[in-house]
């Protein structure tokens, strides 16, 4: 498997407060890879500097051999790179609609459009049905959907997803869980980031573990859902 | 009751001048979440550029105006690039809304430095008007103009923000920076194109100003500046037909005022709406309420 996403020895301040120091990591192509801890230890941090929000103070991020951290933020997504921010972050004012359209709002192709956003409403049947509506009046679920669908309009050959899970009903966080791996099986590589880290690995082919910053562990991940000490302290076991 | 008519005009007249006004302001806040208190001057610069090649250099009115749309848009794109881009990340507000009151400033005093103090008379782009009942109704051209005008500039304003990929972009960074720049916005770029279009329409709203008032003085700006600042907040800042209902609101209101109330107090009376208003709605007429799901 090639490499498509590769982290190295990244530093990002908030401040004076360092909330990376200095990791590194992988994800290659194909992979689900999941990237999990607790609150505070660096994932969302670790995510907005992938997608140009942060700028690192030290080291680089190689998406495709291409040097990331030089890139202007808004060049990023063109590159193949898309991202399901965390609390979902739609365009509450806007339709359903304007945001799947402002998902495709590097890609120019009027017949690559319209197919795209059937292969969205076939995915999401829900968010046809409400393409009228505004974003703000979906329920959590249904915007996690929109969210969803709207970084897959972009083409994304990587997608970033943040807490996916987050505030969700059971029921809603085992649908969206499935919707991740059958994107991933349709080809779309995906770094996520949970703090359900149960769900998280039962789907990942490998996972990191971020305590304070730094990276504590990394291996397969099943293997990390069998280490006693992940168990304890991420698991509840 | 035909009195009433005519003042009624005249102040939607220039409620209408207000309210153009009042969408640079408020588009500007929207996107930039910034107050451009230097927003009222460009106007005045506007106004001297229509004056200087329409009188000084005799060119057609029409062409003036044109040229000071174009001088108002890189002058509103320069500020903002020079000025205030620097600081948007500044950890206070606050030090942005200084630099805005200095732009205000340097611009009026290099109006100054140009143009001198004295009071240039401007002559009106529309000369022509219309009787209505017999001569007893008297309506210059200018005031339909100005009314006419600033309909067509809400409708294409409206027109743009819904069907083009740019005014959707805007709706994004005025909702969410980080968000819009994940679907690859240029934010950036955004908020210069919403300065281009504020400073833009300033430079009409300066013709149409002084046209209808026409006297220019490197203070001309100011005022309107700061009414038509009420205007929006009035309207619901950040919101594009509230800054037309504000601004004709408060045109209508001082003008009816100055005519049956006092000329001295109209302002007063202006303000004092402005304040009962947000004790009782304070987020405007059309404002949103801030509401964060979850």
């Amino acid at each position: 498997m090639s490499t498509l996403l590769e982290v190295n020895d990244l530093s990002v301040y908030y401040g004076v407060i360092q909330a990376l120091k200095g990791i590194s990591f992988h994800v290659d192509k194909g992979e689900i890879v999941a990237l999990i801890g607790a609150n505070g230890a660096g994932k969302t941090t670790t995510l907005h500097t992938l997608s140009g929000l942060l700028e690192p103070k030290e080291g680089s991020v190689k998406y495709n051999g291409q040097e990331l951290t030089k890139i202007a933020p808004h060049k990023i997504v063109k590159l193949g790179m898309a991202q399901v921010p965390e609390g979902r972050r739609v365009f509450a004012e806007m339709t359903v609609y304007q945001n799947l359209k402002l998902g495709a709002y590097t890609r120019h192709n009027a017949t690559e459009f319209a197919d795209t956003l059937n292969m969205v409403y076939s995915r999401f049947p829900r968010l046809k049905e409400r393409q009228y509506q505004l974003a703000g009046t979906l329920s959590g679920g249904e915007q996690q959907m929109l969210a969803m669908g709207r970084a897959l309009m972009s083409h994304p050959d990587i997608i970033l997803m943040d807490e996916p899970s987050m505030g969700l009903s059971p029921i809603f966080v085992n649908e969206i869980f499935d919707i991740i791996k059958s994107v991933n099986q349709e080809g779309v590589t995906v770094l996520l980031v949970e703090q359900n880290a149960k769900k998280a690995l039962a789907i990942a082919n490998r996972a990191y573990v971020l305590e304070t910053g730094s990276i504590v562990l990394e291996g397969n991940a099943n293997d990390l859902l069998n280490n006693p000490s992940i168990q304890k302290a991420y698991l509840g076991e | 009751m035909i009195n009433f008519l005519t003042y009624l005009i005249n102040g939607i007249s220039l409620g209408s001048i207000y309210a153009i006004i009042a969408l640079g302001y408020t588009m500007v806040y929207g996107i930039a979440k910034m107050l451009n208190f230097a927003h009222g001057d460009v106007i005045m610069i506007g106004g001297y550029l229509i004056y200087t090649f329409a009188t000084t250099y005799g060119m057609h009115p029409l062409l003036s105006i044109l040229i000071a749309i174009v001088g108002c848009t890189i002058l509103g794109i320069t500020t903002e690039k020079i000025a205030y881009k620097p600081l948007r990340n500044a950890s206070s507000n606050l030090a942005v809304l200084i630099t805005a009151i200095g732009v205000s400033y340097f611009l009026q005093n290099i109006a100054l430095l140009i143009f001198g103090a004295n009071t240039k008379s401007f002559s009106s782009v529309v000369s022509w008007k219309i009787q209505l009942l017999g001569g007893e109704v008297i309506i210059q051209g200018i005031t339909i103009v100005t009314i006419l005008t600033s309909l067509v500039i809400l409708l294409l304003l409206e027109l743009f923000i819904k069907f083009t990929k740019s005014g959707q972009a805007m709706l994004a960074v005025s909702e969410d920076k980080g968000a819009a720049t994940l679907m690859g916005i240029n934010v950036n770029r955004t908020i210069s194109l919403t300065f281009a279009i504020g400073s833009g329409l300033a430079a009409i709203a300066g013709a149409l100003l002084c046209s209808a008032y026409p006297t220019l003085t490197p203070y001309t700006g100011a005022m309107p500046g700061i009414k038509a600042f009420v205007a929006a907040v009035l309207g619901g800042i950040g919101s594009i037909p509230g800054a037309m209902i504000g601004g004709l609101l408060l045109g209508v209101v001082e003008i009816l005022s100055k005519r049956y109330i006092s000329t001295q107090l109209a302002d007063a009376i202006v303000f004092g709406i402005l304040i009962i208003i947000l004790l009782v709605k304070p987020t405007g007429l059309l404002g949103k309420n801030i509401q964060e799901k979850v």
